[in-house]
């Protein structure tokens, strides 16, 4: 743990106004390394998605309200406009998106897609970016790139498809991916062949990633770290090993208690009863103390303080305060 | 790396990589209703053009005592009309005005429309809302009101009625326009673009024009046998082009008096409105067809 972290949240709040008023992120804070993977895991509506926008600028501008820092490499990107932010987007940093048949444009063929970043990026002619974009479908393993290079979206196969998206985003070795589900419009055999990849182009480029997911199996399989999101803030975070032997959040403990591995036959399954707060105000104190099993008069007073229990691995839950252990 | 080898895909079958646009032609040839409007209106614009070198009548030479034969009255194909000139002439030459003020006033009115819808559909907001509701007034006029107004408050001529009507014709492109850059805009592609670093012109000009074009070109072929028919409308009411011009609305205006006399020559002006029109509504719908990917 040693140099600039490579993401850093610091205090950040999103709120989204309009109709009716989202408080989305409370006050996320969060540091990764750079060549680390994290995995993002949380329900729907945990904020998961507005944390990976924010980090690209991709929110609309005129509906949310951003505080606090977010820091990629030092620089603070909040502040970021005009050339200096269309350079960090895709050259810094790119993303990886749910659903890929919609974040391809369907009336460019895959090359011209790939190219046309390219040539945006490094500043070079299109046969230069026809070359490169050969080059990153050989290496997210297309068959037959140079046909598939010529190929609209709606030519090629949901798996397919992802390649080409993770090919796009890669095509300017940025430091930072952001995967936003990237696994969960594909089916079962399909999404660990391209957990695989990313894995092994990670590992290739050096680049950090982080993994949003709310699937833990996914989460564990290819992060080193995972951050748990709850109501918008991060209630857990540690090594992917700390948090899975030892989860410390009862929310955590909930998560992984809520798998089908091991599920007998006519008994009930193990679900968090309730569901998430709908975060039209601030949250004032523990928002996950109404769900909890384990609340006390303590988690309704304010909001749970932070435990670091060493090795990276801390909890914002009253629970681990010295006086209840 | 061992995990490479696993992840490597079996060769998938081949699918061609064809172009867009000949993938457009070759389901637009499969169509042979689409193919002979084709054809038609292809034929229609080929005689217009090269009218004078057909070995046609004089569209203008008069004559007092062939007045209104019937059709295949000898010399006269198609028969005289009031004025005793040649109508088959007279027909193929009032094709050159009536296409042209059919054509212009759809394209003019493309580019302008697109561009406000465009530029609305993409800010949103306060800008939308201007052009849009602008556009509105427009729209709340029912067309040929507008355009025999707009005309007449102009005065009579081709180019007046070439303005009316694409005053006439901006304001449904750029509604057409507007929604359809509105549900591109909200897509992830465009999400994914402004990600990877694009600026908002380029998304507009690469990601939105290329995925718009499409339905407004449609829509806009669509718009041209109402535009034709206005046309010819102005030119009935006498407020369009005038005479001895041939052109077919105007020459269905002269020979309504003829209609007794001789119905089926007095109808042949409309006959080649409904011809061109006809063809070109499903020469539109049998491109829409071609040109949509998705399914």
């Amino acid at each position: 743990m040693t140099g600039t972290p490579l993401v850093e949240f610091n205090g950040l709040k999103v709120k989204f106004k309009g109709e009716r008023t989202v408080h989305a992120i409370n006050g996320l804070s969060l540091s990764m390394q750079a060549g680390e993977t994290l995995g993002l895991l949380g329900e729907s509506g945990s904020g998961k998605s507005v944390t990976l926008k924010t980090l690209l600028r991709l929110l609309p501008p005129r509906r949310s309200e951003i505080e606090g820092e977010v820091r990629v490499n030092g620089t603070d990107i909040t502040t970021l406009s005009g050339r200096a932010l269309s350079a960090y987007r895709g050259g810094e940093v790119s993303m990886v998106f749910q659903e890929p048949a919609l974040a391809l444009d369907p009336v460019y063929t895959i090359g011209d897609q790939i190219a046309e970043t390219v040539m945006r990026h490094k500043g070079v002619g299109r046969f230069a970016a026809m070359e490169v974009a050969l080059d990153m479908l050989n290496r997210v393993r297309i068959p037959s790139p140079e046909r598939r290079l010529k190929n609209f979206p709606h030519e090629m196969s949901g798996g397919m498809r992802q390649r080409a998206m993770i090919a796009l985003a890669l095509a300017c070795r940025p430091k930072l991916l952001l995967a936003d589900e990237p696994t969960t419009a594909l089916d079962a055999t399909v999404q660990i062949q391209i957990l695989l990849l990313l894995r092994e182009l990670q590992r290739e480029f050096g680049m950090g990633v982080i993994f949003v997911t709310h699937d833990i199996g996914v989460a564990v399989e290819v992060s080193d770290r995972i951050a748990v999101m709850y109501a918008g803030n991060i209630v857990e975070t540690g090594t992917t090993r700390d948090v899975i032997k030892n989860p410390r959040h009862p929310y955590t403990r909930g998560l992984l208690a809520a798998n089908l591995h091991g599920a007998v036959k006519d008994e009930r399954l193990d679900a968090i009863p309730g569901s998430p707060p709908a975060l039209e105000e601030p949250p004032s104190a523990c928002s996950f103390a109404p769900r909890c099993a384990f609340a006390r008069p303590q988690c309704l007073a304010g909001l749970p303080p932070v435990t670091d229990l060493g090795a990276g691995h801390s909890v914002a839950c009253v629970l681990e305060q010295p006086a209840f252990s | 790396m061992s995990a490479a080898t696993d992840t490597v895909v079996p060769e998938a079958p081949v699918i061609t990589a064809a172009g867009y646009w000949t993938g457009v032609l070759k389901r637009f040839s499969r169509d042979p209703v689409a193919v002979t409007c084709a054809v038609i209106v292809l034929l229609l614009i080929l005689s217009a053009v090269f009218a004078p070198y057909l070995g046609l009548d004089d569209p203008y030479k008069a004559s007092m005592i062939k007045r209104l034969k019937p059709i295949g009255y000898p010399g006269f194909p198609l028969g005289t009309d009031e004025q005793g000139r040649d109508m088959l002439s007279r027909l193929i030459y009032g094709g050159r005005l009536t296409l042209f003020v059919g054509l212009v006033p759809v394209v003019l009115a493309f580019f302008i429309g697109s561009a406000f819808g465009l530029v609305a559909g993409y800010a949103g907001g306060r800008i939308n809302a201007l052009i849009m509701r602008t556009v509105d007034v427009f729209f709340a006029f029912p067309s040929v009101l507008l355009a025999i107004a707009i005309s007449s408050a102009l005065g009579a001529g081709i180019v007046n009625s070439l303005v009316s009507l694409t005053i006439v014709f901006i304001p449904p492109i750029a509604r057409v326009a507007e929604s359809a850059t509105a549900s591109v805009r909200a897509l992830d592609y465009i999400d994914a673009a402004r990600a990877s670093g694009g600026g908002a012109l380029t998304i507009i000009r690469v990601h939105i024009i290329g995925n718009v074009l499409g339905p407004i070109f449609v829509y806009a072929t669509s718009l041209t046998s109402v535009c034709m028919i206005l046309a010819a409308g102005l030119s009935f009411l006498g407020i369009g082009v005038r005479p001895p011009e041939p052109e077919w609305g105007l020459m269905l205006n002269t020979l309504r008096t003829a209609i007794y006399v001789n119905p089926w020559v007095a109808a042949l002006p409309g006959l080649m409105i409904f011809i061109t029109s006809l063809c070109l509504n499903l020469l539109s719908d049998g491109l829409r067809s071609a040109m949509n990917v998705k399914d």
